[in-house]
């Protein structure tokens, strides 16, 4: 894997492999290879066990050593589809866990790109990110489900076509609620910003909790559930290319394909606002402001205008992810937007790299795969050395301690790497300006 | 320190008169007591003026609700001390560092534990039931306050000190996820040693609750209590404000800690040991923090490694309430705060007619609260205005 960047890259043997491997023949010798072999090893091991989990961590760890070598963008591009459209899913009809992971992954990679653009681009840490996204969870589970009717006397849960409206509606409220909130609060500094955005998280909790009377809109503690999927209107046709390869897919393979790619388009597409964003006038008057307000008031930045904006994109993102995620979930109830969820975003902003594009979605996956697949994994091994008479307490199950874990990323991360492990370069000079 | 160093310090403290020692002392207290009455009178005109335009429709509400008025102001009482106490520790941080110690929520929460801990070792060992009451009270919390304020202390030198000149959202990041190691280290503690996920916090018989008065309603009066515990905590948390405005005011300690507050770099000039009086303040705060948490964890009965969290971010709305850095500000945030979230916790309900369940809105108000206060007056009631430095 080329994970040289300028500044880690030091003398010898790792420089001068990445020197082979980073461009030219060597890259493009490398990459096929890599592809091959991982993909070649998942598709013909598909079963749960920990070499498929390793495999398929280095799977997904190519796309980045696609991003970062330099070959040609056509063979890039090439690879990404050949890799992320053709093998994953393949892969994901052999073995459905995998394929939700990679699902999660990306709900969580654009949920981390939004939460980037306010914390990562303006400077404004927000720990209540997970309220937005449960404001368009809700909305689709609302309106999709007979909680309608129990909100609004005699209305009906409207057709399940219109979910794809709906991500719109929740890319709109979302951005609404985004400035709801930050209207009031922006004209804060920083610190007391984080504590109100944390409160307003727990707002959104408790009303999800206690909204199911003197009306019930939320159905309370219990949740929603049955909330419905859209309908495959190229399910039939998609089954026959499948069919075609050899393969039977049933309803619920199909729909996790569905969402599988549907996540991955919004992916693509959050990524390419986002990056247009960063480069625009826009992006430019957020990188001022976090650097300094005063100055950037100075130069005649809208300092609140800019704000809210990138509390409403942010909040957006999060909006729209939300009633693509209670589609997919078909169950949603207030302990899914805790703060731990919130929480758990920020840690992959900053894990990654804050304010940079690839390494938040690097930050999303690594988390994701942690959360999902490695700490499961440990808990296995654990439990087995509990058989084999090591001395490891009953009580301990690692997959339960996320809070311990995102805690510990967060301290190591600020106090060694605060520029996260893919760091923009603007922000590495800004936190290292004393050291030279 | 020099001694040419400590001679005029000593004239400028010697140039106080006890009078004056006593008036900064127990100025404060005055204050609070002030609020205190101030915050129940104004709430309770409020809750009868409700309750009377709403008792047309309904001639019994007014009744009840004052009924149930003097237990909702003891109520508001005890709460206020807790947030106060809890939000000492964030406004003393704040006044040195101008940093949020976003952990301060779990070094209350450990306070809790070790008390739980130290109660569940005596019960233990036969001596719990045998112990008097103060006593038991002396021991846990002294214990509580030590262990909580090493631990903040040593937070501090692990997870902040080495951010100090960081950009301010460093250090605020590496604050939340040392709040979160705590909480689950204290979990991962908790449930693999008898004391469980839900410690029960044993104490010895602290005897029936006190009766203070009887309203009569209907045949049989209802009474108004307050439980003996309730009294321990509030006497405790008013003997360290005192304490701590003596140290804070009237001492060499406090002296340096003020000069910190107010400059840094020049208090160092003088002299001040700047990262000693930093580490001092951390433990003074935590230690604050920890003997609430005992005292708290003794009149719930059980304590929970996530106990913390809500308490804190309502202190922390307290501190900001009262004016953040202020340390009377804390205390008078910490009780105007007890004192609304009690109101709301009993009255919403019987407003609503039980359409709104008090208990879960009280923690929205708040929050309002801490936003309504940010927008339209950031310096706390008591706080003085700053303008931003360039």
């Amino acid at each position: 894997m080329a994970k040289s960047s300028p500044q880690t890259s030091g003398t010898g043997v790792w420089a001068q492999l990445s020197g082979l491997l980073g461009r030219g023949p060597g890259g493009y010798a490398f990459l096929s290879i890599y592809a091959l072999v991982t993909s070649l090893l998942l598709l013909f091991n598909p079963r749960t066990n920990l070499f498929t989990d390793i495999v398929f961590i280095l799977f997904l760890l190519m796309i980045l050593a696609i991003y970062r070598t330099k070959v040609h963008i056509g063979f890039k591009i090439a690879l990404g589809v050949i890799t992320l459209g053709l093998v994953l899913p393949a892969f994901g009809t052999l073995n459905p866990y995998y394929i939700d992971v990679a699902t999660q992954a990306g709900i969580f990679a654009t949920l981390a790109l939004g939460l980037n653009v306010v914390v990562g681009f303006a400077g404004l840490l927000d720990l209540g990110y997970v309220a937005f996204y449960a404001v368009g969870a809700y909305l689709w589970s609302i309106f999709s489900t007979p909680q309608v009717g129990l909100m609004i006397a005699g209305a009906t849960p409207i057709p399940s076509g219109w979910f794809y409206g709906f991500i719109l509606v929740g890319l709109t409220v979302g951005g609404v609620f985004g400035v709801l909130l930050g209207l009031p609060v922006l004209r804060l500094r920083g610190d007391y910003l984080a504590i109100v955005t944390l409160g307003f998280g727990e707002v959104i909790r408790v009303l999800a909790v206690n909204l199911d009377k003197p009306v019930n809109i939320t159905n309370g503690a219990q949740g929603i559930k049955d909330i419905e999927r859209p309908p495959l209107f190229f399910g039939d046709a998609f089954r026959a290319i499948a069919g075609a390869f050899g393969m039977q897919l049933d309803d619920n393979q199909l729909y996790q394909l569905f969402f599988y790619f549907m996540v991955l388009v919004v992916v693509l597409i959050t990524i390419l606002i986002v990056s247009r964003l960063k480069n625009s006038r826009i992006g430019r008057a957020w990188t001022a402001i976090r650097e300094d307000e005063t100055a950037a008031i100075a130069q005649g930045i809208p300092l609140v205008r800019m704000k809210l904006m990138a509390f409403a994109v942010g909040a957006s993102f999060a909006g729209a992810m939300g009633v693509i995620f209670a589609s997919k979930q078909l169950f949603i109830n207030p302990p899914t937007f805790d703060l731990l969820r919130s929480i758990g975003i920020l840690t992959m902003v900053i894990l990654g790299g804050l304010g940079n594009i690839p390494g938040v979605i690097l930050g999303a996956v690594l988390v994701t795969l942690l959360d999902l697949q490695i700490l499961p994994r440990i808990a296995e091994i654990l439990r087995s050395a509990q058989k084999a008479g090591w001395p490891i307490p009953a009580a301990f199950d690692p997959t339960q301690y996320q809070r311990l874990l995102f805690g510990l990323l967060m301290i190591l991360m600020m106090i060694f790497r605060p520029e996260g492990i893919l760091p923009e370069d603007r922000r590495r000079q800004e936190l290292h300006e004393d050291d030279e | 320190m020099a001694a040419e160093a400590k001679a005029p310090t000593r004239r400028v403290s010697s140039q106080r008169t006890p009078a004056e020692l006593l008036r900064v002392i127990f100025l404060p207290l005055g204050q609070l007591l002030a609020f205190i009455l101030g915050s129940a009178v104004v709430l309770g005109l409020i809750v009868v003026v409700l309750a009377f335009l709403l008792s047309r429709s309904d001639p019994k509400i007014l009744q009840t609700a004052l009924a149930i008025l003097p237990q909702v102001i003891i109520d508001g009482i005890v709460r206020g001390f807790l947030f106060a106490t809890i939000a000492l520790g964030y406004t003393m941080v704040y006044g040195v560092l101008e940093f949020i110690n976003f952990a301060h929520g779990e070094i209350f929460m450990v306070g809790g534990f070790v008390g739980a801990g130290v109660s569940y070792l005596l019960n233990q060992w036969g001596i719990l039931a045998n112990l008097p009451a103060i006593l038991f009270v002396i021991i846990v919390v002294l214990i509580g306050m030590t262990v909580s304020g090493l631990l903040a202390m040593g937070t501090e030198r692990i997870a902040y000190r080495p951010l100090r000149n960081a950009p301010r959202l460093v250090p605020l990041i590496s604050a939340i996820g040392m709040s979160l190691v705590l909480q689950d280290t204290v979990r991962l503690v908790a449930t693999n040693t008898p004391l469980g996920f839900n410690a029960r916090f044993e104490t010895p018989n602290f005897g029936k609750p006190f009766q203070l008065a009887t309203i009569p309603l209907g045949e049989r009066g209802i009474p108004v209590l307050i439980g003996p515990k309730a009294v321990v905590f509030i006497v405790a948390a008013m003997l360290m404000l005192l304490a701590l405005n003596y140290l804070v005011n009237a001492t060499r300690l406090g002296k340096a800690i003020r000069a910190v507050a107010q400059d840094r770099t020049t208090a160092s000039l003088m002299g001040v040991n700047v990262n000693q009086i930093i580490s001092l303040t951390f433990l003074i705060g935590g230690a604050l923090g920890g003997a609430a948490g005992v005292l708290f964890g003794m009149n719930i009965g059980t304590v929970n490694p996530y106990m913390g969290f809500i308490p804190g971010l309502k202190a922390f709305t307290a501190a900001v309430l009262g004016g953040i850095g202020n340390i009377t500000g804390a205390m008078v945030g910490g009780i105007v705060l007890g004192f609304l979230e009690a109101f709301v916790a009993s009255y919403l309900s019987l407003f609503t007619g039980g359409a709104f369940s008090g208990a879960s809105y009280a923690d929205i108000a708040a929050f309002s609260i801490l936003i309504l206060i940010l927008i339209f007056r950031p310096e706390g009631l008591l706080g003085e205005s700053t303008t931003q430095k360039v």
